[in-house]
């Protein structure tokens, strides 16, 4: 079998090099026959990546540990979920995940995205073959996850972290946004090098971009959630470089988003929109470096390697190459029009996009630092929280206010007695709940407060926005309320699913703001039946227990949690220990108050030979609004990437006779 | 051994086949030539997008209006503008 896998990867590979050789000389000289070759070998290659895949799961499900990668990421005991997920454990594995997204990708883009022209589409091609064959070429011959040995008895397990539910998705949810955004990098290099400047490489690329988006933005999230409920830290984001890797390209993403609006509504932007294209390309590039090239300490890296020079040679290649061919097409990116107020829906979006922009490589040197610094003086210089602090109070709350006046200032220019009209309610709101808060007592956080009223506005706005919009359609009339809000969406899903998209970012701020700003921690060695309180909670440790599982032995501290005279439940933090991997982990014991959307969060940190316990509690209010921000962005992006017969039928009028297939 | 020799060649004539398959159907073609839109067709897409461009901007004139974003006078200072703009694109054959 590691044959038949070995064998399935090199014609992937060869495939690949004629997608890029063939691709580009068809494209370049012209020739039919010999582009539609080049795609069909891209299909070809989907296919043998799929089998060398298949060989892989097959392996793994077989605990074959004549393969080395399943001999290193598993073990009998290892329960058969987490056995399968272990595809992606691993550097080699997560590296033919990444080729068969790809490879996936491509095929169904290609197929699917005929608007973007022949002669665009005939470079397409090339560029991700160009892409996929690095991939391919790492995986053949630097890091091929069909290496053979003799097979030992059991293999050395998976990392605890790793078992864990979340895994099954997290990993896959973040590389089809990471390899999503290959996508739209790949028709913005076709599009440039056939010369042709026009919209059709973006409407070609909407969804996918859209898509690769949400799927980053959701595979982050469930990534926090995994850190929550696994690591046992108590936190959610640590500014981890392998975190901060995956937000980087969605924040060049979400800049993207916006600025592609202008440039559909006013044809501007053109170079600054391909810029960011190459950027969030690149820095998805970057991500998947840090994430397996060892560089960096990370919970995430799980292994050291020797691809990281392969991978820093390829993201400067594909910097240079994307960053010299838009300098070359600049006269065909110049634009006829230029903004004409300060104060429109273009000028914010703008301003949106340099904060985010600013935020995406202010984080970008924090990561990068480091390693410069090692590489120069021979010592790693920290980067740590209150860096990354700083800046996202410095561009993050200007853009959360900026969520909220965006929405209420008019395309081209506004008149001040206009915005007076439409910030009146929203700024309102924000200020009296502002005041509110102080006399709350949230001033203690200076931040907090200052999150919480910009929340509010822009709450507000995206509220006003579907009511004002709402009240405009059913003026038309024929329709009543509910009419007049379905057909208000229908007419406009991009919009209306982008607002509640920014609704689900303003659950996230205050959800962020509440449990980090205004969190309680208590520490303390308690030995059974003494206690100790937190944020009115009373904690009483009845003792320990332990149970022994198929691969580890778990112990747990019962916890009994009371609130003024009521009994809450008994909480059971603690930790396991895997025997395989010889490893320990903590589990923590959360009680979820779906009524104040807080956590009570306690952490077993130190289990003591004396039958004590060094107990960490959290109390962390409203943290579940971070998880359900999660369910409202995905129905968002769901709203906005929904097809629309209308848009598609203007679409395909505007462009008949240009979407022939190769 | 022999299943994994098996799907492996079948594989590879699967690959060459798909491959070799715009030649196989076409091995003498009278024009093989990739076809790029001439400059009428170029110029047609550009006006349909400049033409679409101009009237979704008089639509989001006339909702922002509708929604108390664009006040009277700003609308009626910028509608004729727009319209004068989407008759032009429209009339350009767009």
């Amino acid at each position: 079998m590691p044959d038949l896998g070995r064998a399935a990867l090199v014609t992937s590979f060869l495939l690949l090099v004629y997608a890029l050789v063939a691709g580009s000389f068809a494209a370049w000289s012209g020739r039919r026959r010999l582009a539609a070759s080049a795609q069909n070998a891209l299909i070809a290659a989907f296919g043998a990546t799929a089998v060398a895949s298949v060989v892989l799961l097959a392996a793994l499900a077989r605990h074959d540990f004549s393969f080395q990668y399943v001999a290193q990421h598993t073990s009998r005991e290892l329960p058969l979920g987490y056995t399968l997920t272990a595809f992606w454990g691993g550097q080699e594995g997560s590296l033919l995940l990444w080729l068969l997204v790809l490879c996936g990708y491509s095929v169904a883009a290609v197929l699917t995205a005929r608007r973007a022209g022949r002669e665009v589409l005939a470079w397409v091609v090339p560029t991700l073959g160009l892409v996929g064959t690095f991939f391919a070429l790492l995986l053949v011959f630097v890091a091929s996850p069909f290496a053979t040995q003799a097979a030992p008895a059991d293999g050395a397990g998976l990392n605890p972290s790793l078992q864990n539910p979340y895994m099954a998705v997290h990993p896959p949810m973040l590389y089809l946004g990471y390899v999503g955004l290959t996508v739209p990098f790949a028709f913005a290099m076709g599009a440039l090098l056939a010369r042709r400047t026009d919209e059709r490489w973006i409407v070609a690329t909407r969804r996918w971009t859209l898509a690769a988006w949400a799927f980053l933005g959701v595979g982050q999230l469930l990534g926090a959630h995994w850190a929550y409920v696994e690591i046992g830290w108590g936190g959610y984001y640590a500014w981890d470089p392998v975190e901060n890797a995956a937000l980087m390209p969605w924040l060049a993403a979400t800049a993207f988003l916006h600025s592609v609006m202008i440039q559909e509504k006013r044809g501007m932007l053109k170079v600054w929109n391909v810029l960011l294209v190459v950027l969030a390309f690149c820095l998805s590039l970057f991500g998947t470096f840090l994430t397996r090239s060892g560089i960096i300490q990370s919970i995430h890296s799980f292994t050291q390697s020797s691809i990281g020079p392969w991978f820093l040679g390829f993201i400067c290649l594909i910097t240079a190459a994307s960053l010299a061919l838009v300098f070359l097409r600049l006269p065909l990116l110049r634009s006829k029009t230029r903004l004409e107020s300060l104060v429109s829906r273009e000028a914010t979006f703008l301003y949106n996009n340099l904060l985010l922009v600013a935020l995406a490589l202010t984080i970008l040197w924090g990561v990068v630092y480091p390693l410069l610094s090692e590489a120069v003086t021979g010592e790693a210089a920290t980067v740590s929280k209150p860096y990354y602090n700083f800046f996202l109070h410095s561009f993050g709350l200007p853009l959360l206010l900026l969520m909220g006046i965006g929405p209420l200032v008019a395309w081209r220019r506004a008149s001040l007695r206009a915005l007076g009209r439409t910030f009146l309610w929203p700024a309102s709101a924000a200020v009296a709940a502002g005041i509110a808060l102080l006399g709350a007592g949230a001033g203690s956080s200076r931040v907090g407060v200052i999150a919480y009223t910009f929340s509010i506005f822009a709450l507000a706005s995206i509220v006003l926005e579907f009511a004002r919009g709402t009240s405009a359609r059913r003026a038309l009339g024929g329709v009543g309320w509910g009419g007049a809000f379905s057909s208000l969406v229908a007419r406009n899903r991009r919009r209306y699913g982008g607002y509640v998209v920014h609704a689900s970012v303003v659950l996230l701020a205050i959800g962020v703001a509440g449990s980090s700003a205004y969190q309680t921690v208590r520490e303390g060695r308690l030995h059974p039946a003494d206690s100790m309180t937190v944020a009115g909670n009373r904690l009483v440790f009845r003792g320990f227990e332990t149970r022994t599982e198929s691969n580890h032995r778990a112990i747990r501290a019962n916890i009994d949690v009371y609130r003024g005279g009521d009994y809450l439940g008994r909480y059971r933090p603690g930790k396991n220990q895997y025997f395989a991997e010889d490893q320990v982990s903590n589990e923590v014991s959360i009680r979820h108050d779906l009524l104040t959307g807080g956590d009570l969060f306690l952490i077993a940190d130190q289990v003591n030979t004396d039958g004590s316990i060094d107990l960490k509690a959290l109390q962390k209010p409203l943290v579940n609004l971070i998880w359900l921000a999660g369910l409202v962005f995905l129905g968002g992006s769901l709203i906005a990437l929904w097809p629309d017969a209308r848009e598609e039928r203007r679409l395909a009028e505007r462009y008949e006779g240009a979407a022939v297939q190769i | 051994m022999s299943l994994a020799l098996l799907v492996g060649a079948l594989l590879a004539i699967g690959a060459v086949v798909l491959v070799a398959a715009p030649f196989l159907r076409e091995p003498a073609p009278s024009d093989d030539r990739l076809l790029r839109p001439g400059e009428g067709e170029q110029r047609r897409l550009a006006q349909a997008e400049e033409r679409d461009r101009a009237l979704s901007a008089l639509k989001e004139l006339e909702f922002d209006h509708r929604t108390g974003k664009v006040s009277d006078d700003d609308y009626r200072r910028l509608v004729g503008v727009l319209r004068q703009r989407a008759a032009e694109t429209l009339r350009a054959g767009g």
